[in-house]
């Protein structure tokens, strides 16, 4: 019999313990099929940050750190600079990527760091029970916004891809999301863009992803999967940002 | 080598170059602007080594954290109200057991304060600052000489005792031009620190980090670190003594504080009173034994800090009441001067009777 999937080699045999429905484990896994499709596993190294997935180390076999809040790009800068041979990732949610750390991510991209942000998009703060994110939607109800977010008291929903792109030593930039198989090949294609642009030295690339997080949705996983269609994408629309990397799709 | 002549901030800049520092990670703040700006000059086009000016002092300690990771000796430098904004950093590198080289040529405070030299960031220094249980070992150079010495110092005592290292001096030592002779020549290249993160070659992957969803896991952590602590109290302690053997009174000071306190006590001696000065060049770990010992023979201490007295709880705790201990300090960004000292210390003297004492 064909073998058409296997569990990927560098993802440890470690049981998640991510809420059923989230979005982390798909992307977990397409990035570690993704290093060794690459063959970066010898040289790569992730700085996963607080929040629910602080725990990525547990599941990638690679050299991992953990960052403090925020500072995600400002570590990898520094590993990067003082270790250039290496491929730096950083795997940051919302208000890690979009709040706290929004110096940090500009000026690492302003500088054009050889770095890849893995930017996970799920409109609330995870960890620490559901509350108000950057990127929470207007009207959308969280722990800090009973009400719903109202854009006159809260802010907007903040669109840090299309931001960051703006800075010029941003060379790569999608958004995508994991709630369909399709959305998820488009998420890998989109990953592997973005570290084909740093092992080429081009610069700071970042992939935004769209994902669900049934938990603190309050909703079941096919009804997160779906709105993330129907009121998400409407907020943050899939595709190419930005692409300066003058490289047309290798697949 | 001979001698140069150099203000302070750059003395250290080229000692941190010599000591085999690779990474800098800085953000502007007075008065130790001299110290990013030579490594800006002399560090960011070396082969192998990187500056940059950091979008904030966060970010740079950030940067350091991230270069210690991969195994480079790093360095950050700021003054007072910059080393609070690095205080997360720091406590992230004591908990990861990562070296790092911190300077802080410190001023006035508390707030913006003033650009002036001060000793206030004393507790924040040897008090861990940052959250958590843990220490940092604290050096407290009193001239352009010894910023160079301890400069080099500080790399190796991180490296061995994988801690960061801050380096307490103040406005005054950063800015003033000194004679200053480097003992020690660039390292062609330094051994990759055997558990550093560099890709997972040949090896299994490696994971650096604290947090831990066990309580018992990090209480397991937080003991190694203490046992570390220990040690480094044993070891690593070091202080300078001037006139202490037939002295009724002992001036406590360290860093410029304690350059301005001899100049006073040499006064003093010259008016026939028997004073004499210990300076602690660690200030953590604190010479504890040595203030102590001291007692046996001298009874009355006089600590003088410019601020409003923070070292002299530290005295205190080591006198454990076995002695008397009195104060004298400017806080603000004020520097006293030896004559000003010398009539606190003759106006102690007599006070307490000690050219009649025994």
């Amino acid at each position: 019999m064909r073998k058409v999937y296997t569990r990927p080699r560098l993802l440890k045999r470690v049981p998640f313990h991510y809420c059923p429905g989230c979005g982390h484990s798909i992307i977990h896994r397409v990035m570690c099929e993704l290093i060794d499709e690459m063959d970066l596993h010898d040289r790569i190294i992730g700085i996963p940050p607080p929040g629910c997935s602080v725990f990525a180390y547990h599941y990638f076999d690679v050299d991992m750190a953990e960052s403090a809040h925020g500072r995600g790009a400002a570590v990898a800068t520094g590993i990067k600079r003082a270790f250039p041979e290496a491929i730096v990732f950083t795997y940051q949610g919302d208000g890690d990527l979009a709040a706290i750390g929004t110096a940090e991510t500009i000026h690492a991209a302003n500088r054009g760091e050889g770095i890849t942000a893995i930017f996970i998009n799920n409109a609330v703060y995870g960890m620490t029970g559901g509350q108000m994110a950057p990127t929470t939607l207007s009207d959308q109800v969280t722990t800090t916004t009973p009400y719903g977010r109202d854009v006159n008291i809260e802010g907007y929903p903040i669109r840090m891809s299309e931001i960051v792109a703006l800075v010029r030593g941003a060379v790569y930039i999608e958004r995508t999301a994991v709630n369909s198989p399709a959305n998820i090949r488009k998420t890998k294609k989109a990953i592997r863009k973005a570290l084909q642009a740093q092992i080429d030295d081009l610069g700071f690339s970042l992939v935004e992803i769209l994902s669900p997080c049934p938990t603190n949705w309050r909703m079941t996983p096919l009804e997160s999967w779906q709105w993330i269609d129907k009121v998400m994408t409407r907020e943050f629309p899939l595709g190419v940002i930005k692409d300066i990397t003058g490289k047309t799709d290798a697949d | 080598m001979a001698k140069v002549l150099m203000n302070g901030n750059s003395t250290i800049g080229e000692a941190a170059i010599r000591a085999g520092c690779q990474c800098y990670f800085g953000y502007p703040i007075t008065p130790q602007n001299e110290l990013t700006e030579y490594m800006a000059a002399h560090l960011g086009r070396k082969k192998g080594c990187s500056f940059i000016q950091a979008e904030s002092e966060i970010a740079a300690i950030n940067m350091v954290y991230g270069a210690s990771l991969v195994g480079a000796r790093a360095m950050t430098s700021s003054s007072s109200p910059g080393i609070s904004l690095k205080q997360e950093g720091i406590s992230y590198l004591a908990a990861c057991e990562l070296p790092a080289v911190i300077v802080n040529m410190s001023r006035g405070g508390p707030g913006l304060g003033s650009i002036s030299a001060s000793q206030s960031d004393y507790f924040q220094a040897t008090r861990g600052g940052g959250h958590g249980d843990y220490r940092t070992i604290v050096l407290a150079p009193s001239s352009g000489q010894e910023l160079a010495d301890l400069t080099h110092r500080a790399f190796d005592l991180a490296d061995k005792y994988q801690i960061p290292v801050i380096i307490l001096g103040d406005g005054m030592l950063g800015q003033m031009m000194e004679p200053v002779e480097f003992k020690h020549e660039a390292p062609e290249e330094l051994p990759i620190r055997s558990n550093a993160l560099r890709g997972a070659k040949g090896r299994p992957s490696r994971i650096i980090k604290t947090f831990t969803s066990k309580p018992t896991e990090l209480e397991e952590i937080n003991w190694s670190l203490f046992r570390r602590y220990q040690l480094i109290k044993k070891e690593e302690t070091a202080f300078e003594t001037f006139l202490v053997e037939d002295a009724k009174l002992i001036v406590v000071a360290f860093g410029i504080a304690a350059r301005i306190a001899k100049g006073a006590i040499k006064n003093a001696r010259t008016n026939g009173l028997k004073v004499g000065m210990l300076r602690p060049i660690t200030l953590w770990p604190f010479p504890s034994e040595k203030v102590k010992g001291l007692a046996k023979r001298t009874r009355h201490f006089l600590v003088f800090e410019m601020s409003m007295g923070q070292m002299i709880e530290d005295v205190q705790l080591a006198l454990e009441g076995k002695g008397e201990v009195s104060f004298y300090g400017r806080p603000g960004g004020v520097i006293p001067t030896p004559s000003e000292v010398f009539r606190a210390v003759s106006r102690l003297y007599h006070q307490k009777g000690l050219e009649s004492a025994k």
